[in-house]
């Protein structure tokens, strides 16, 4: 147990970086740490490096994972399976497999044409953004790893229930009828990706992503810190503490139309957190961020009718707000 | 003449595959034409089921990766013999 919290203090929690970074600005900054704004410099210069270096070896390590689980091999084994295993194994392939955003709809139109049910392949969609390896471990590392497994499990539960539902209300009419029809895959042997490709992939990954996030992590983390230094307690509690009814409601649908990183929103949630706001209020914020935007929403809208899509929204949207209030009640079991 | 056409629907990631398969055609020396393909039901029909793509001469050669200028000239190469 001694090791494994000894592996949490210095990869996860980063205390080494964290007394760096104090050093830095305190001695060689010669810098007064009992002012909140140079404490408020110690955050952003810890949690900034601490998050880039996690999301870098992060993302490597997982899209080098992930390049053994295509959605070419995800769609052959959902295949053959019905009911509720597919949508369970629909949620969690979901997790594994990569995909970008950009690819959500010729996914969404490869599963159905090839007649995976409506149900299995929204759980597939709605568990890939939301619970996905990088962001468990970067929860982890920011709150601790009850609340990361904690926050799976929900995530998990909430698209194989999403999935499960959409399934019952036989809406299939509500897809646009181009994505019934039926095309095969590409008559070529699916790529052999030697161990070359796969470190090419991972490496462009870190590439990518970081280039699309950094903006949001330093936003993000800016935003921490200015919560935790500068804005006063007092406020934060009126509008989303815990005894506030309407806190997680509001977290949730301030986050719904926001197009954010989860890297960047998990500072904020931290800061939140140590605030005195409730834990299912943050993960709530977190999630809707995540799980629903507006791009996405506007991607969707062409293949999905909008009734369907209304109802997709309305689905997730209750999850996730469910989710925060049961964690708001029972979160402090896992602190 | 070779046509060789990139299936995405806009996102950075397919813009780049553009312009690496450019290089390729231009390094090269092919007599090729690339376009782009962003219509949603035309990518669909192609049946793949990440983009980018790449499709040459109407054959899928690749899908769900960005491909370096080298390995473009190497699919291009093979498909010319």
């Amino acid at each position: 147990m001694q090791i494994f919290s000894w592996l949490n203090d210095v990869f996860l929690k980063m205390n080494w970086l964290h007394d760096g970074t104090g050093f830095f600005v305190v001695d060689v900054l010669k810098l007064d740490p009992s002012n909140p704004f140079v404490a408020s410099l110690h955050y952003f210069l810890y949690d900034t490096l601490k998050i880039f270096i996690l999301l870098s070896t992060l993302i490597f390590t997982v899209s080098y994972i992930q390049s053994y689980f295509s959605p070419e091999r995800t769609r052959k084994i959902l295949g053959h399976y019905k009911g509720l295993g597919a949508n369970t194994l629909g949620a969690l392939l979901g997790t594994l497999t990569p995909f970008c955003s950009c690819s959500s709809i010729p996914l969404f139109i490869g599963f159905t044409s090839a007649g995976l049910p409506l149900g299995v392949t929204f759980s597939f969609l709605i568990s890939s953004p939301l619970v996905d390896l990088a962001s468990v471990i970067l929860l982890a590392s920011v709150f601790n790893w009850k609340i990361a497994l904690a926050y799976v499990f929900v995530g998990l539960i909430l698209a194989i229930f999403s999935g499960t539902v959409i399934s019952k209300l036989h809406m299939e009419d509500q897809v646009e009828s181009f994505v019934y029809r039926k095309s095969e895959l590409p008559d070529m042997e699916e790529e052999q990706l030697t161990r070359r490709n796969r470190v090419d992939i991972s490496i462009l990954a870190v590439k990518d992503i970081i280039q699309k996030v950094w903006i949001y992590i330093l936003v993000g983390v800016s935003i921490g810190a200015l919560i935790h230094n500068v804005i006063p307690e007092s406020l934060i509690t009126a509008l989303l503490g815990q005894d506030k009814w309407y806190s997680v409601p509001l977290a949730t649908l301030v986050g719904i139309p926001m197009y954010a990183d989860i890297f960047g929103t998990l500072p904020v949630a931290e800061a939140l957190v140590s605030k005195g706001v409730g834990i299912g209020t943050a993960l709530s914020f977190m999630m809707a961020v995540t799980a629903l935007s507006l791009p996405s929403i506007i991607l969707l809208k062409k293949v999905v009718k909008t009734k369907l899509l209304m109802v997709f929204v309305g689905i997730v949207t209750s999850g996730i707000m469910l989710i925060g209030l049961l964690f708001n009640a029972f979160g402090y079991l896992l602190f | 003449m070779m046509i060789i056409k990139i299936l995405g629907t806009g996102c950075p990631n397919c813009l780049k595959f553009e312009a690496n398969a450019k290089q390729a055609v231009k390094e090269l020396g092919l007599k090729a034409v690339v376009a782009k393909e962003t219509d949603l039901a035309k990518i669909s029909a192609y049946g793949i089921m990440r983009t980018p793509g790449l499709v040459i001469d109407e054959k899928v050669v690749s899908y769900g990766r960005v491909l370096m200028v080298e390995d473009i000239k190497a699919l291009l190469t093979k498909q010319a013999a």
